[in-house]
């Protein structure tokens, strides 16, 4: 590191209210953390109507009944899996390698969407067994927690085809890396989401 | 990385200072497995205190929210970091005045109030 650099990442040389507007990258960046921030933010808001409902199951099955651990695991597993990829192709992404970004991408979305259709299987086995979200308040509150991380979980596979097609179409143009980049966050994200999920709503169920 | 994008500091996500390398993410999927395991094993055994099972996996599971955090969000204590910081302090905030809030006004709605038979006795004798 030389001595200039040395001294701007110290903040020593150029006065904060002299350095000009920050690099697109940073304010975009920035502005998607702030989004996700807030994203989690319903997040809690859900938690918080799961915590409170989850013993109110009006003589319905409890969480106990329905969970199973296993299950639970596995969609876990290919939650954390798709999520290193996706750091993977990101890297890929930031040195420019078209053909390993295709590749870790298409692992990330083919995790991603063995989640969803684990997932999708355990509500429509739940549904069939007359164990919806009109059951109880507990189940209510279960369906709204984790169905809109499913809708996310979908919404970012949406957003991870379109991003592919616009590698393909207009390869790494810095917009181009930069929506990657906030698509890898938004990813992370809902990873870390999905850790308060098992933990509260799957092990919380057996405790 | 150009110094002028550390200058203004850096967008959550991208590392400056290990750039570029596979090896956090791998090191972070070391950590959330041994997390992630231990927390599905502790709901299960008989080994450990059962009341204390609860605190455990909560702990367990900030932990590996944090290591989410460091290694694959690559969020740290940088200086060129302070505005994600400071946004991720207040987003931990509002979370935890929702969660905890929110918990703790119903347990005392919950505790103050009538049993629903004798709230239908009362409305009978109207």
């Amino acid at each position: 590191m030389s001595a200039t650099e040395q001294a701007l990442v110290s903040g020593d040389a150029v006065p904060l209210s002299l350095r000009g507007p920050a690099p697109t990258r940073v304010v975009a960046g920035y502005g998607f953390w702030l989004f996700l921030l807030s994203d989690i933010i319903i997040f809690a808001a859900l938690f918080a109507a799961y915590a409170v409902l989850s013993g109110e199951t009006a003589g319905g099955p409890t969480a106990a009944d329905l969970f199973d651990k296993k299950h639970v695991l596995i969609e876990t597993a290919c939650l954390l899996a798709s999520s290193v990829t996706c750091g993977f192709g990101s890297l890929a992404v930031q040195s420019g390698d078209k053909s390993s970004t295709y590749f870790w991408m298409a692992i990330t979305f083919i995790f991603g969407v063995t989640f969803l259709s684990l997932e999708v299987s355990e509500f429509s086995h739940m549904l069939s067994i007359g164990a919806g979200p009109s059951r109880s308040a507990f189940l209510s509150a279960f369906f709204t927690l984790v169905g809109t991380h499913g809708l996310h979980v979908t919404l970012g596979l949406c957003w991870l085809i379109v991003m592919l097609l616009q590698v393909a179409t207009l390869g790494f143009q810095p917009m181009v890396s930069r929506r990657f980049f906030c698509f890898g966050l938004f990813w992370h994200a809902l990873d870390i989401v999905w850790i308060g999920v098992f933990t509260i709503v799957y092990l919380g169920a057996h405790l | 990385m150009s110094t002028d994008i550390e200058a203004q500091g850096v967008a959550p996500g991208v590392n400056v200072h290990t750039h570029g390398t596979r090896r956090s993410y791998l090191i972070g999927l070391g950590y959330a497995v041994v997390l992630t395991l231990a927390s599905f094993w502790a709901s299960s055994t008989d080994l450990i205190y059962s009341p204390g099972v609860p605190i455990l996996l909560g702990v367990l599971a900030i932990a590996q929210m944090g290591v989410h955090l460091v290694f694959f969000l690559h969020i740290s204590s940088a200086p060129d970091q302070t505005n994600n910081i400071l946004a991720l302090a207040f987003g931990i905030f509002v979370v935890g005045l929702l969660v905890f809030g929110s918990m703790i006004i119903m347990a005392n709605l919950n505790h103050n109030m009538m049993p629903t038979d004798r709230l239908m006795q009362l409305q009978m004798q109207r």
